[in-house]
């Protein structure tokens, strides 16, 4: 559908579903020097046990995996513990601005310290708490959550950084696309050639068809960031370099929820008439109708957030799941069988890629297609 | 429910949502604007060059009417030309041959009446050459006669009887 080059695509394909073997076979592979690992971990006080066997391992790597860090560590060495990666700023709200790198915190083995306070990384949910110099992590009875304070974290985390790095990536290659119009007589040049169908194909089949010709153009800006940021997002999260930013909530939360405001915001007098008192039922009805109508207008934008997490958490948690099971296997057959499920799922990976970013900006344009609609439904009736 | 619930991280939707809004609008400024302008203008332009190549095709048709009109005028002028011409030559020839034809029948009455003329101016010479000879002839026998009286009268009436018979 998008990469004409049909050797490109499979390269591309081979490409992604080859290279995050690469990075997992480092932390998977030794079963045998476990006992070194726990050994490690014993300094970590207050943390639970690391998993020791190679099932639980892998479930705990695709946990953290999933979600966010406080430092990009592309692979480690199970066996010295070393980690290859580099730690990211930490910044925190407690009683003034904290900032520190987070090699403070060892990933996750130690207490980290800033202006006599003192911060832990929690093993389960990899968020920053507040403790004392020990450490202590105190649990919660029944849920095992950690009871200690949250302090407000506004770190630079992975998930921080890749958002941070897709909006630079595509703000050069949108701009340069925009120039090379000028210097090439109307004509895009290098991978604008891509990406300029793309523009067209939001305008011409996802804007114009649902929310018309008369109101198209103010909200093509925000579909065509959405639609870009969420495709480069998912092809971001494809690499082995461990991004899981449309896998997020939060980030999938933040996106529903401008959708939500700029489609409530910018909604016309016939909207909020279908809402509240619907047209062409009788009144009994229309009371009935409203709450349900209002509810609706809360489960639209859920439902846009729900959908492209569970797709891409999904997607992440299968692949890496079909992954590890080489390491399980470990057999000739068992485990090249499970590569090529897993070089089949990554293309197919690709295309739901394409496909979530799409529908997330399809749905969004038919939102606003509902706020701006015009006053004909009145007429219908006659 | 509480799982996604505990997942939300306010720092990072902090970030995201003035990392996006951000980008929203540096974008909106800086590419799609001049990206969708330049889109816009060149389906404009394509469209327009679409019309103007029809428009075109249009004239170059009249034109070619235009021009197998004039030639199949000027043909038929041509063929005008060419039935006066030809009638023209065939009155001429007409018109030539009856006044030649008129020409010679008046020669040939002028040469008749010359015939004519000549014939009778012949015939009165003839005659009065006839008459003096006649006279010589008489005067001779008149003088060879008159010797002889007798005789003389004879031969002049029968000379006279002889002249009215002519």
């Amino acid at each position: 559908m998008v990469i004409s080059n049909k050797p490109l695509r499979f390269i591309l394909a081979a490409f992604v579903a080859c290279l995050p073997l690469m990075s997992f076979s480092n932390s998977e592979k030794d079963s045998a020097h476990v006992q070194t690992e726990t050994a490690h971990e014993a300094a970590s006080e207050g943390h639970h046990a690391e998993p020791t066997d190679v099932k639980s391992k892998i479930k705990a790597f695709i946990g953290h995996h999933v979600l966010d860090s406080h430092d990009f560590t592309l692979t480690q060495d199970d066996e010295t513990g070393k980690y290859y990666g580099f730690p990211l700023p930490v910044i925190i709200w407690d009683n003034g601005l904290q900032i520190f790198s987070s090699s403070k915190f060892n990933h996750g083995h130690a207490v980290a310290e800033s202006n006599g306070n003192y911060y832990v990384i929690n093993h389960h949910d990899g968020k920053i708490y507040k403790t004392d110099a020990a450490g202590t992590i105190t649990e919660d009875e029944k849920t095992g959550h950690p009871t200690n304070v949250r302090p407000l974290d506004f770190s630079i985390t992975k998930t921080v950084l890749s958002i941070f790095v897709a909006a630079l990536l595509m703000f050069w290659l949108f701009t340069s696309l925009a120039k090379s119009y000028a210097k090439n007589g109307g004509i895009a040049s290098g991978a604008g050639r891509f990406f300029e169908p793309l523009v067209v194909f939001i305008r011409d089949e996802v804007a114009i068809p649902n929310i018309g010709e008369k109101h198209y153009k103010k909200y093509m800006s925000y579909l065509l960031t959405i639609f870009f940021f969420v495709l480069f997002l998912n092809i971001f999260g494809l690499t082995p370099l461990g991004i899981n930013a449309t896998g997020n909530l939060t980030i999938t939360f933040s996106l529903a929820i401008l959708t939500f405001l700029i489609t409530n915001l910018t909604a016309n007098k016939n909207y909020w008439g279908h809402i509240f008192w619907m047209p062409g039922v009788p009144k009994p009805m229309r009371i009935i109708l409203a709450p349900i109508e209002l509810l609706g207008v809360f489960i639209k934008p859920f439902s846009l957030m729900i959908r492209l997490y569970a797709n891409i958490f999904a997607g992440h948690i299968v692949l890496m799941s079909i992954i590890g099971l080489m390491f399980i296997f470990k057999s000739w057959i068992g485990s090249s069988l499970s590569f090529g499920l897993s070089f089949a799922l990554s293309i197919l990976e690709i295309l739901v890629a394409f496909l979530q970013a799409y529908i997330f900006t399809m749905l969004s344009a038919l939102y606003f297609g509902s706020a701006v609609e015009e006053h004909h439904h009145e007429e219908a009736h006659h | 429910m509480e799982k996604l619930i505990n997942q939300f991280e306010f720092g990072l939707f902090f970030w995201q949502i003035l990392i996006f809004v951000g980008l929203i609008f540096l974008l909106k400024k800086f590419a799609w604007k001049p990206i969708l302008d330049a889109v816009n203008e060149r389906e404009q332009g394509i469209k327009d060059a679409l019309l103007s190549a029809e428009n075109a095709r249009q004239e170059m048709e009249n034109l070619q009417a235009d021009n197998q009109r004039i030639l199949n005028e000027a043909r038929a002028e041509r063929d005008a030309m060419l039935k006066e011409a030809r009638e023209m030559k065939e009155k001429m020839i007409a018109d030539s041959k009856n006044e030649a034809q008129a020409q010679g029948q008046k020669m040939i009455e002028q040469a008749k009446a010359a015939i004519e003329s000549e014939k009778n101016a012949a015939m009165a010479e003839l005659k009065s050459q006839v008459s003096t000879l006649s006279l010589s002839i008489a005067e001779k026998l008149l003088k060879e006669e008159l010797s002889n009286k007798e005789s003389q009268t004879k031969l002049v009436e029968k000379m006279l009887g002889d002249v009215k018979l002519n």
